[in-house]
Formats: structure tokens, sequence, C-alpha cells
């Protein structure tokens, strides 16, 4: 039978697995995988960098708004454009001005309304106001302006011509 | 340093590297948020931040390493 040297106990050093020594690898090897997780988000970062230099700004063809001929000042219409899925509001300001803004609010795409009586773009989910002069963000949590629609006029009827991001 | 400096040395490393990892996860996902939106402008220097925070962290991981040798060397497992 062995004997335990004089300064060890026999089970240490017969054991050659040392706790201590394990947990430490164990903490080099999450401090690695955690700056690899880092690593991994910063290349995500490039891939949307280079993505943005190589995105095409899209085009939209021009679109009549029906019904936009009568309206009164302060008055609403609702449209789509450019797609059925991106709801639109026309607003008459005055008698020879009218805008238009996209309906989703910038925060989480709840449909805006014109409230007359403030005069600008409320969205009823997380009160964010809008200003109704170029859709910038008033109050609340929206994180950007309202997408602007271009418009244009052709006699008497109004043409969505664009989108202003 | 004692081993048991050392280890408390590689912990708060550890965090501090979480936390960092955490603002750069919000990040991402904010610089994502506003590429989808089409909104270009804070992608460049989110970019660049974003790479501060991961040369951060490898500096955090070289100190970790240095420290995990230091200990080692000093042979404190016996």
């Amino acid at each position: 039978m062995k004997r335990a040297s004089k300064e060890q106990p026999l089970w240490r050093d017969e054991f050659s697995v040392q706790s201590a020594t394990e947990k430490y690898v164990a903490r080099r090897q999450f401090s690695k995988f955690l700056v690899l997780t880092s690593l991994g988000m910063f290349i995500g970062n490039i891939w949307i960098l280079v993505r943005s230099w190589f995105a095409v700004k899209p085009s939209f063809a021009p679109q009549r708004i029906t019904g936009s001929a009568d309206i009164a000042v302060g008055e609403v219409t609702l449209f789509s454009y450019p797609t059925a899925e991106d709801p639109c509001i026309l607003i008459r300001t005055s008698a020879d001005t009218l805008v238009a803004y996209s309906q989703k609010c910038t925060h989480l795409s709840c449909a805006v309304y014109f409230a007359k009586e403030h005069g600008r773009l409320e969205c009823p989910c997380h009160e964010g106001y809008f200003s109704v002069k170029d859709g910038s963000v008033l109050q609340g949590p929206p994180p950007r302006p309202l997408p602007r629609i271009t418009l244009k006029r052709d006699g008497d009827a109004i043409i969505a011509t664009g989108v202003e991001i | 340093m004692t081993r048991r400096g050392g280890l408390t040395a590689i912990d708060g490393a550890i965090a501090l590297i979480a936390i960092l990892l955490v603002i750069q996860m919000w990040l991402l996902t904010a610089t994502l948020e506003s590429y989808l939106s089409g909104h270009s402008e804070p992608i460049l220097p989110a970019a660049i931040i974003s790479g501060a925070i991961f040369i951060a962290c490898a500096g955090l991981f070289v100190f970790v390493r240095r420290i995990d040798a230091d200990v080692r060397s000093k042979d404190l497992y016996r």
C-alpha cells in the first residue's frame, strides 16, 4: 500500500483534479466566450453599416388621393400610400395648404389622428404628439418624426409622389 | 498577488465585461431598428462605439489572462 508523503496526505497525492484550479479555468473560458460574443455584435454593427452603404433609396409611383378635393380646413382624409399596408393621413391646415404624413406612429406603429382642437397629430397609445407643420415630435416616446408624404397638385387632384423619411 | 486576490480581480473584470456586453447589445438593437426604419445617420457612430466596446472587452480579457498567469506562476495551488 502506498504511503502518503510527509508533506501531503495520501488523497492529495493521488487525486489529481483540484477544484480551485478547475473553477479558475472556467472563469477564463467564460470571459473568452463573452469577448467572442462582443466580437460577434461588433461584426453585426459593421454588417449593418455596409448594408446601409449599398442600400438603394426606394422610389414610389405617384398616386392620386381620392376625396382630397372636398376637404374643409381642419379636416382630414385617410389614404394608403405607397402600398395598401401603409396608412396615411392628409390634413388641410389652411385654405391652400395640404400636408400628409404616414399614420403609423414611429414609437410602436399605432394609428395617429389629427386633434383639431390642439392643432397637432396625436398618438392615443402612449400620448406621443407630432407637429402638423413638419411631423416632428412634440412630446412623448416616439423617437423620430412622422414620415412625410410629398404631394403635388394636378388641377383639383392631389397626387402623392413620394415618402420623406 | 494571492489566489484570493487574483480571483477577485478576475470576477470584477468578468462583471465589467458583462456590463459592456449589455450596452453593446442595446446598441446593436437600436442601430438595427434605426436602419430598418430608413434612418442611416446613427449607424456609423454606433459602429465606432461598438468597436470601442469590443476593444475594451478584449483589453479586460488580456487583463484576466495576465492575472491568471501571474497567480499560476506563483504556484499557489499546492
